[in-house]
C-alpha cells in the first residue's frame, strides 16, 4: 500500500497538469517548487492568480484580454485610432506587440471561420468589427490572420464585407528572417516568389 | 496493422498540445482517420492543410483503433490558392464535403480520382468551376443518388429539358413542366454538358446538386452540420456571375 500527497495537493497536482507543456509528473515537480517556496511564490502566485481570475474580461472594443472594460492598448491615446489590425486571437496580439512593429488597434476574432466546426462570421463578432470601421474613421483594416486555410478564408471573408468602406491589407507571405529555401515547403516557396519585389 | 498510400487531407483538428488528428482520403482506404505526432507543430504544421497531397503510412495494434499516420509532404495545393478567394472557397468545399458525406473507411477509388483531379484543376486553370459542378454530380452518384438528366420524366422527350424534379432528380421538359415551373429546379444546360457554362450558369447547377446533397446526405449524419464551405463557394461564384 502506498501513500501520496494529501487530497488538496493532488487536486492541484491534477488541475496543473492541464496547463500547456505540463503532465502529470512535470505538475508534480512545479507544485513540490512552489510548496518549497510557499512564502516567495506560492502565496504571492495564489493572490495575484485570484486577483486576476476575478477581474479578467473581454473588452468591450477589440476583444482583448483586460482586467478593466477597455484594455491598455484601446485606452492608449499614442495608438492610431485610424489603424485597425486583426488577429485570430490574443496569443497572435501579443506577438504583434512584441515585434513593436504596429502602433495602431487591434480587433480579435477569437477564431476563424471553420468548416469543419461550423464557425460562422456571428461567432467571431465580424458585425462588431463592421460597426467599428463605420463609427471609429478607421482608414486601413490589416489583417494579420495565419497563412492557414481558415485564416485565408476568413481574411477573403472580411476583405469582401468591408471592400469600399476602407483600404483592406493583409501581411506578406514568405521566406521567414533565418529561413533557408530548402527547408520550407513548396507552398511557401510559391508565395515568397508570387509576391517577389525588386531590390 | 499497417498500410502505406498517398492520399488527399480532408481536415486536421488540435490534439494535445502538439498532436493533430487527421482525415484523409485514400484510393483503398477511402477516408480514414488517424493521429499525426507533431501534426499540430511548426515543422508539419505547416504541411497538414486541406488539400495537400500526402504520402501516408498508417499503424495500428488493432484494425479498428485510430492509429496513428507518419506523413511526408508531396504536393501543397493551398499555397498556391492562398490570395485566390473562389479557389480557395473551391478547395474548402471538396475537402468539407468530402469528410462529412463520405462514411469512414469505405474506398471509393473513383470518386478519389475524380476529386484528385479536380483538386489539381483548381489552381491550374480558371475553368475548374465547371469540373466542381461535375464532380458534386459524381459525388451524388458515388453516395446512391444518381441524377437522370437523360429524357423528360413526365413526355420522354430527350430534348427541351429545362427542369430537374427536386423528389426524382429526373430531368423535366418545358413542356412536361408546364404549370408546376415554380414547383421544379431549374436545370442550367452546363448540366447538361451544353453551353457557355459562364459561373451563373454553374451557380445555378449547384443549387440543384446542393439540394439533393442536403437531402440525401443530411440524414445520413444526424447532429452534424452541412458543411458551410459549399454555401460560400456558392456565394462566391454567384457573386463573380455579378
Amino acid at each position: 500500500m502506498t501513500t501520496g500527497p494529501d487530497r488538496s495537493i493532488e487536486d492541484l497536482i491534477a488541475l496543473m497538469a492541464r496547463l500547456p507543456g505540463l503532465g502529470p509528473r512535470s505538475a508534480r515537480r512545479a507544485v513540490l517548487h512552489l510548496m518549497r517556496s510557499r512564502g516567495q511564490l506560492m502565496g504571492p502566485l495564489a493572490e495575484a492568480m485570484g486577483d486576476v481570475a476575478r477581474s479578467v474580461r473581454d473588452c468591450v472594443t477589440c476583444g482583448n484580454v483586460t482586467t478593466a472594460d477597455e484594455c491598455a492598448i484601446c485606452t492608449d491615446p499614442r495608438r492610431a485610432t485610424g489603424l485597425i489590425c486583426v488577429v485570430e486571437d490574443v496569443g497572435d496580439l501579443w506577438a504583434m506587440e512584441r515585434s513593436g512593429a504596429f502602433g495602431g488597434r487591434y480587433h480579435v476574432l477569437g477564431g476563424t471561420l471553420s468548416a469543419l466546426d461550423d464557425v460562422g462570421p456571428e461567432d467571431l463578432g465580424l458585425p462588431r468589427l463592421a460597426d467599428r470601421v463605420a463609427r471609429d474613421g478607421v482608414t486601413e483594416v490589416i489583417l494579420a490572420l495565419n497563412a492557414t486555410v481558415d485564416g485565408m478564408t476568413t481574411a477573403h471573408y472580411i476583405s469582401d464585407m468591408l471592400a469600399g468602406r476602407v483600404t483592406v491589407s493583409s501581411l506578406a507571405q514568405g521566406v521567414p528572417v533565418g529561413g533557408e529555401l530548402d527547408y520550407l515547403d513548396d507552398g511557401t516557396i510559391g508565395a515568397a516568389f508570387r509576391a517577389r519585389r525588386g531590390i | 496493422m499497417d498500410w502505406r498510400e498517398d492520399g488527399v487531407l480532408l481536415a486536421v483538428r488540435r490534439h494535445g498540445e502538439s498532436a493533430a488528428i487527421i482525415e484523409v482520403f485514400t484510393e483503398s482506404h477511402g477516408r480514414h482517420a488517424g493521429v499525426v505526432r507533431g501534426g499540430a507543430g511548426r515543422r508539419l504544421g505547416p504541411v497538414l492543410q486541406p488539400g495537400a497531397q500526402l504520402d501516408l503510412a498508417w499503424r495500428a495494434r488493432l484494425e479498428d483503433q485510430l492509429g496513428s499516420f507518419t506523413v511526408e509532404p508531396l504536393r501543397s495545393r493551398a499555397g498556391a490558392l492562398m490570395g485566390a478567394p473562389l479557389g480557395l472557397a473551391g478547395l474548402s468545399s471538396v475537402c468539407a464535403l468530402l469528410a462529412h458525406a463520405l462514411p469512414e473507411r469505405a474506398a471509393y477509388p473513383a470518386l478519389y480520382h475524380e476529386s484528385r483531379t479536380l483538386l489539381d484543376l483548381i489552381p491550374a486553370t480558371d475553368a475548374w468551376p465547371l469540373a466542381y459542378l461535375r464532380w458534386e454530380v459524381a459525388l451524388l452518384s458515388t453516395m446512391g443518388f444518381a441524377l437522370d438528366l437523360t429524357r423528360c420524366a413526365v413526355a420522354g422527350a430527350s430534348d427541351g429539358l429545362a427542369y430537374v424534379s427536386p423528389r426524382t432528380g429526373r430531368a423535366v421538359s418545358t413542356q412536361g413542366a408546364r404549370g408546376y415551373e415554380d414547383k421544379l429546379l431549374p436545370l442550367p444546360p452546363c448540366l447538361l454538358g451544353e453551353g457557355d457554362a459562364t459561373n451563373a450558369e454553374i451557380a445555378t447547377g449547384l443549387r440543384v446538386t446542393g439540394h439533393f446533397l442536403h437531402r440525401e446526405i443530411g440524414p445520413q449524419r444526424p447532429g452534424q452540420p452541412f458543411p458551410p464551405a459549399r454555401q460560400r463557394l456558392l456565394d462566391r461564384l454567384a457573386r463573380s456571375a455579378g
